[in-house]
């Protein structure tokens, strides 16, 4: 309950501004305008591949970077207010994550409205159940982004998470497809947990949804999920946090 | 209202251990207004973060507002009110939002916040500025939402972290007016820390001077100035038991 007062608190904050969570996805937004058209005439794959890529840097982009929010909040002492209050840790954390979560699916509802405009085509199901995975992977994301920015040093989680989500947004082959790769990059893509989760939205999106690759995407989600929901708690649990 | 035995809280550092509190023991009667003084880096700070459950102490024994401060954090947090130093909300934030929301993390149903909210505006003399955002009130208006923000679920007890610093004359003469008349109206139990000693001389009812992470002297205003001479003030008696050295470089 007290999760959900908090992320309705925070979500009036953020759709106050309806220019900041548009500016936000502006980015997926130019790629899928500007590169889109390149990509799905180039033979490397059309709209239902580009797509659930950009799904991927948007949530990247928002849950990775959520941590922003608790840096805000630390410098300006709301942080530690509210930590003064009887609310317990975890709704501390979940009030934000939630937040991020309907902010995410919001932006992914707008990107998806101008695939379709530009030629997007994907079963009803697919597109439900790749969602539903990033919502998984978010929520995992967001988690460990907050968790990060709890422990980092003010002056040192901006650079760090910032520079972090675009090797984590190429390895993932959210762009161009990592079997397009050489060996060497499509080893060490494997080796992040956002590429099999950009597969298997891919695989849903073209209507396969009882696969390895769904398999390993789904199973990579909600290991995430499940990493980075314990490490958060546990961090915003922690004295001092 | 606060019962502290043996308090310690050790600090790890690159440099080693900084033992910031040590051995702290003070009692806090019901009713009080009790100032809370010491050079930077004395040991106010960690003292009043462990009583207010944002540190863990390293060990000793706490109560306060009747509970256990290790065993049931929660319990202490729903009884006390805590006003740290500086701004506590973000300047972009609505006034009237962030109280509703403080408010709702007290229990408060929906109805009942807003009430409380409007009740406490006023009782700050903050009425009409619920839709404002908090970087556009003048600095006396944004430390008098810091407090409204701690007295929201009207506690039993009020932790003040330097309420004052930075506020004109005007500002600081109302928010101490302010601070007697909770304890006149509403029988608050008030633990304020202050650089200025002679409004802590004027509103306390008694004092403690930490040094070093300990309490070097307690008593009323009054009595420490007496103990010293018939013409000394609460200043004098601080640098006494504190000495002059500077201690901008020491605190945790």
């Amino acid at each position: 309950m007290t999760a959900l007062i908090l992320a309705r608190h925070y979500l009036r904050a953020t759709f106050r501004s309806k220019l900041a969570t548009l500016i936000n996805a502006i980015q997926p937004i130019m790629f899928l305008v500007l590169f889109g058209p390149l990509f799905a005439r180039s033979g490397i794959g059309s709209w239902d591949v580009l797509v659930p890529g950009l799904l991927m840097q948007l949530t990247l982009m928002s849950a990775g970077l959520a941590g922003f929010g608790i840096y805000v909040d630390r410098r300006f002492g709301a942080f530690e207010r509210l930590r003064v209050t009887p609310a317990g840790r975890t709704s501390l954390l979940l009030g934000r994550v939630l937040r991020d979560i309907v902010v995410l699916l919001v932006q992914a509802v707008l990107l998806l409205a101008i695939g379709f405009v530009l030629g997007l085509r994907v079963p009803p199901a697919g597109l439900l159940l790749g969602l539903v995975l990033l919502v998984v992977l978010a929520i995992g994301l967001a988690s460990l982004s907050y968790a990060i920015a709890l422990v980092m040093p003010d002056e040192l989680f901006p650079p760090v998470a910032t520079t972090a989500v675009v090797p984590l947004m190429l390895l993932s082959g959210a762009l161009l497809p990592m079997s397009l790769a050489p060996a060497w990059l499509d080893v060490l893509s494997r080796f992040t947990p956002f590429r099999h989760v950009v597969e298997a939205v891919r695989a849903f999106f073209a209507g396969s949804y009882v696969t390895p690759v769904v398999g390993w995407g789904v199973l990579t989600g909600v290991l995430f999920l499940v990493v980075g929901v314990v490490v958060g708690t546990r961090l915003f649990h922690r004295e001092n946090a | 209202m606060i019962h502290v035995n043996a308090l310690t809280k050790t600090f790890t550092t690159k440099k080693g251990t900084v033992e910031a509190v040590r051995g702290l023991d003070l009692h806090v009667a019901a009713g009080e207004i009790v100032g809370f003084l010491g050079p930077n880096g004395a040991g106010k700070t960690t003292t009043l973060r462990m009583l207010t459950t944002l540190l863990k102490p390293t060990s000793g024994t706490a109560t306060v507002a009747g509970h256990d401060l290790v065993a049931e954090p929660t319990e202490v947090r729903r009884r006390i009110g805590y006003v740290a130093q500086g701004n506590t909300v973000a300047p972009m934030a609505l006034v009237g939002e962030e109280l509703e929301l403080q408010a709702r993390l007290y229990g408060l149903g929906r109805a009942e916040a807003k009430d409380r909210v409007a009740e406490t505006l006023r009782a700050l003399d903050l009425a009409g500025l619920e839709g404002r955002p908090a970087g556009a009130l003048s600095g006396g208006q944004r430390r008098r939402v810091d407090i409204a923000m701690g007295l929201l679920h009207k506690p039993k007890l009020l932790f003040l972290d330097e309420p004052t610093t930075g506020l004109d004359p005007q500002s600081r003469a109302y928010l101490w007016d302010y601070v007697r008349k909770l304890r006149e109206e509403e029988g608050m139990t008030i633990f304020v820390t202050t650089h200025y000693l002679d409004e802590a001389d004027a509103l306390c009812d008694r004092i403690l001077i930490i040094d070093h992470g300990r309490i070097v002297t307690e008593g009323s205003p009054a009595d420490l100035k007496a103990e010293l001479g018939p013409s000394a003030t609460l200043d004098d008696v601080f640098l006494h038991v504190t000495g002059r050295e500077l201690r901008e470089n020491t605190a945790v």
